[in-house]
């Protein structure tokens, strides 16, 4: 029988592909994760090399969310697939007003996948989680035969605590009250598309892609229980969610194009592929419905956060049976906002 | 944007619809109809219905290329589709036009069918080259704005001597269709349609220019203006056809004076001339077998005519006998007289193909206004 302190070579990491042997639960699988994940990931809960993570539990309420990430490209201007697995499940957790507190990650490997690009999103989601202050405390990581998968999967679990007194959820938006949405819409899907080949046009623009919480948690402190529900509208954006929202809460909206923020790259660009903004991802903006009494005031405090800096108010909450989402058209008609049909963009995230 | 927001404009719109208010006489009826789906979705999206004074009523055309392409074309597509060696590519919108028996390509490609979504014909080209082991065929449909395109698709295929690109040609043309509305005769059950003038497309006109509506516009006395795809442009023209009519004039007008020349695209009529000549007839979706209505590739460049190349037969197919599309196409019903919209189909399920295009009178009614039909409802509904 062969040591476990048998000393094997370094991952060749320059020029080295993950193969079966990668996913087989040998030591060629300790070694991956010990080289390119504990490594990128590094912390006390990471590192005792249990297959959980155990930590203790407050008498808070708890939050729990996941998300498979599959986007394509695996990179794109202002972020790539491991950073992405990391503020979308933070966002999910934070929507519901929680504070983050630990990430599970778990890893579907397509067999030949570069060991150098494994480890630069190893590196970039330690680096987000690091920066959000929330850990990647476990982990799995399996490896698939070449053509049944994509590079790579990632799945993040993650799970938070909400204070004491807030209670946010999709159905507690109430005719009157206001949508404020966090900043410029469709950032993110253009800056992924603009990286498909077949597409062919060039743009500046970076994915919005952020971890959010921290801009929650000051606007739970300005507003506390004035703050009805948040989202962050990713897929299908902002449109999906005001119609998810909308059945949720048995309620309407009217909103005004004139209020929403689009960045001029990405009016060009919808513009020239003859899609609308409504319907294009985000994956660092939230929209929040509040009491009208407290809208101005959590207006100004998101501005005063970097992410929410081009907050604005955008319409209300209306009595609707139906539940339409309507909107004045910047033009002075009126139109629904419907949800997108079909896919506009397959694997935005 | 730069020379978009310019024709997007609130303020100019807020008076363009007061003159307009103010010019159509009262107690008559303006009855317009956009031709082109691109204006149908400008009309939809930017809610100009709300600017127009009631008397002024838009009627929703057949110029949506998605709506027009029969069944068995659709079917025809399929079996090319799910024959082993072949590469289908279709722009994206064909994705989920019912076919017969429940299916369509979305359907055909989850069983197995190579089906690509492309965004340009060169596209297609691409893929022939990259994999010279596939048989890549181009579904290629459209009015005139997208033919020339086509047309150098199939010259740069032959240039390249690519022998395993093809195109199954489905284009067709715009003034064969106006012509059909128009001449009653040609309705199978005689119904005429009343429209007082037509807003003319943008795009088809870039290339065939004005010209092609002239004889048109005086055999049936009917105004034509071609107007650009913006709001504004939309709302001038509907402005120019009330002049008209209010000073009895019967004319070809080009409002999209920066795009549009009354000759056209002279190099893409002439690689469209080049590569096609004309089908002796083909089926339009809802208007029926149209004489000289539609393009055939040309006997030169026969070896990439895909219909030609793998001998599939298209076999007319019925609608289903519930969907109104067919009157809905042309003009004669709008997508709220059908007892299937939104009850049945909607764009996530379509029964007809007005409900799958953006472009579509039913999907653009369903996605962006379908609040106004209940606005009108509802006083009804108090009344009795």
């Amino acid at each position: 029988m062969s040591s476990p302190r048998l000393r094997t070579r370094k991952l060749d990491i320059r020029t080295g592909r993950i193969d079966l042997s990668h996913g087989a639960g040998g030591r060629a699988t300790a070694q991956l994760i010990e080289e390119i994940f504990r490594e990128a990931f590094d912390n006390p809960y990471l590192n005792r090399g249990d297959d959980q993570a155990a930590f203790d539990v407050t008498g808070e309420r708890m939050v729990m969310s996941t998300d498979a990430y599959v986007i394509w490209p695996l990179f794109f201007p202002g972020g790539d697939i491991g950073s992405l697995a990391v503020h979308g499940t933070i966002n999910d957790v934070a929507m519901a007003g929680a504070r983050p507190l630990h990430l599970a990650a778990s890893y579907i490997i397509e067999e030949g996948f570069p060991l150098v690009d494994l480890q630069r999103i190893a590196l970039s989601m330690g680096a987000a989680a690091k920066d959000a202050g929330v850990a990647i405390v476990t982990g799995d990581t399996k490896v698939v035969e070449r053509g049944k998968a994509d590079g790579v999967f990632i799945t993040t679990t993650g799970i938070g605590v909400v204070p004491p007194g807030i209670e946010l959820s999709g159905d507690r938006a109430r005719p009157g009250d206001r949508v404020v949405l966090s900043g410029s819409i469709g950032d993110h899907g253009v800056a992924v598309m603009s990286k498909r080949s077949n597409l062919g046009f060039e743009t500046e623009l970076l994915s919005d892609s952020a971890a959010l919480h921290g801009l929650v948690a000051r606007m739970l402190a300005a507003t506390g229980p004035s703050l009805r529900l948040m989202r962050d509208p990713t897929r299908g954006g902002l449109a999906a969610t005001l119609n998810e929202l909308a059945q949720q809460s048995r309620c309407g909206f009217l909103i005004e194009e004139a209020q929403i923020p689009v960045r001029p790259e990405v009016a060009a660009a919808c513009e020239l592929l003859g899609l609308d903004p409504l319907n294009v991802a985000n994956e660092g903006k939230l929209v929040a419905v509040v009491a009208p009494e407290a809208a101005e005031s959590l207006l100004l405090t998101m501005r005063a956060h970097p992410l929410g800096r081009y907050a604005s108010i955008i319409g209300e909450v209306i009595e609707d049976d139906q539940r339409f989402v309507q909107m004045t058209t910047a033009f002075g008609g009126g139109r629904i906002v419907d949800w997108l049909t079909g896919e506009q963009l397959p694997r935005i995230c | 944007m730069k020379y978009i927001d310019e024709y997007r404009d609130g303020e100019l719109a807020r008076a363009i619809a007061a003159t307009i208010a103010h010019e159509a006489v009262a107690g008559r009826t303006y009855r317009f109809m956009e031709f082109c789906g691109g204006h149908t979705h400008a009309i939809s999206r930017y809610g100009i219905e709300d600017l127009l004074p009631s008397n002024v009523e838009m009627v929703h055309g057949p110029g949506c290329p998605v709506c027009v392409l029969p069944v068995g074309r659709i079917d025809h597509a399929i079996r090319l589709a799910m024959q082993p060696e072949i590469t289908l590519c279709t722009y994206a919108d064909l994705m989920r036009v019912p076919a017969s028996g429940g299916t369509n390509l979305l359907k055909a490609k989850a069983a197995g069918a190579d089906i690509r979504m492309i965004y340009s014909s060169l596209d297609a080209i691409q893929i022939a080259e990259t994999e010279p082991g596939r048989q890549v065929v181009f579904f290629a449909i459209g009015f005139e704005t997208t033919t020339p395109s086509t047309a150098m698709a199939i010259k740069i295929a032959h240039d390249k001597q690519l022998m395993n690109f093809s195109v199954f040609c489905n284009h067709v043309l715009t003034p064969s269709a106006i012509r059909a509305i128009l001449d009653t005769a040609t309705l199978p059950d005689a119904e005429t349609v009343r429209v007082d003038g037509f807003v003319g497309p943008a795009h088809v006109s870039a290339v065939i220019g004005i010209q092609p509506y002239v004889g048109l516009a005086a055999e049936f006395g009917k105004p034509v203006v071609v107007a650009g795809f913006e709001p504004l442009d939309v709302m001038q023209a509907i402005l120019m056809l009330v002049r008209q009519l209010n000073t009895d004039r019967c004319e070809v007008e080009n409002q999209y004076i920066r795009i549009v020349t009354p000759a056209g695209n002279r190099i893409a009529q002439r690689a469209m001339t080049e590569v096609f000549d004309l089908r002796d007839s083909f089926e339009w979706r809802g208007l029926g077998e149209l004489p000289t209505s539609a393009l055939r590739i040309r006997d030169a460049y026969a070896q990439y005519d895909a219909e030609r190349r793998f001998e599939i037969v298209t076999r007319s197919a019925a609608d289903n006998p519930a969907c109104e599309c067919g009157d809905v196409l042309r003009g004669l019903k709008k997508p709220v007289d059908c007892k299937l919209f939104g009850t049945v189909c909607s764009p996530e399920t379509p029964m007809g193909s007005c409900m799958v295009s953006p472009e579509g009178a039913c999907a653009a009614q369903w996605t962006y206004g379908r609040f106004r039909t209940r606005a009108k409802a509802a006083p009804d509904r108090a009344a009795a």
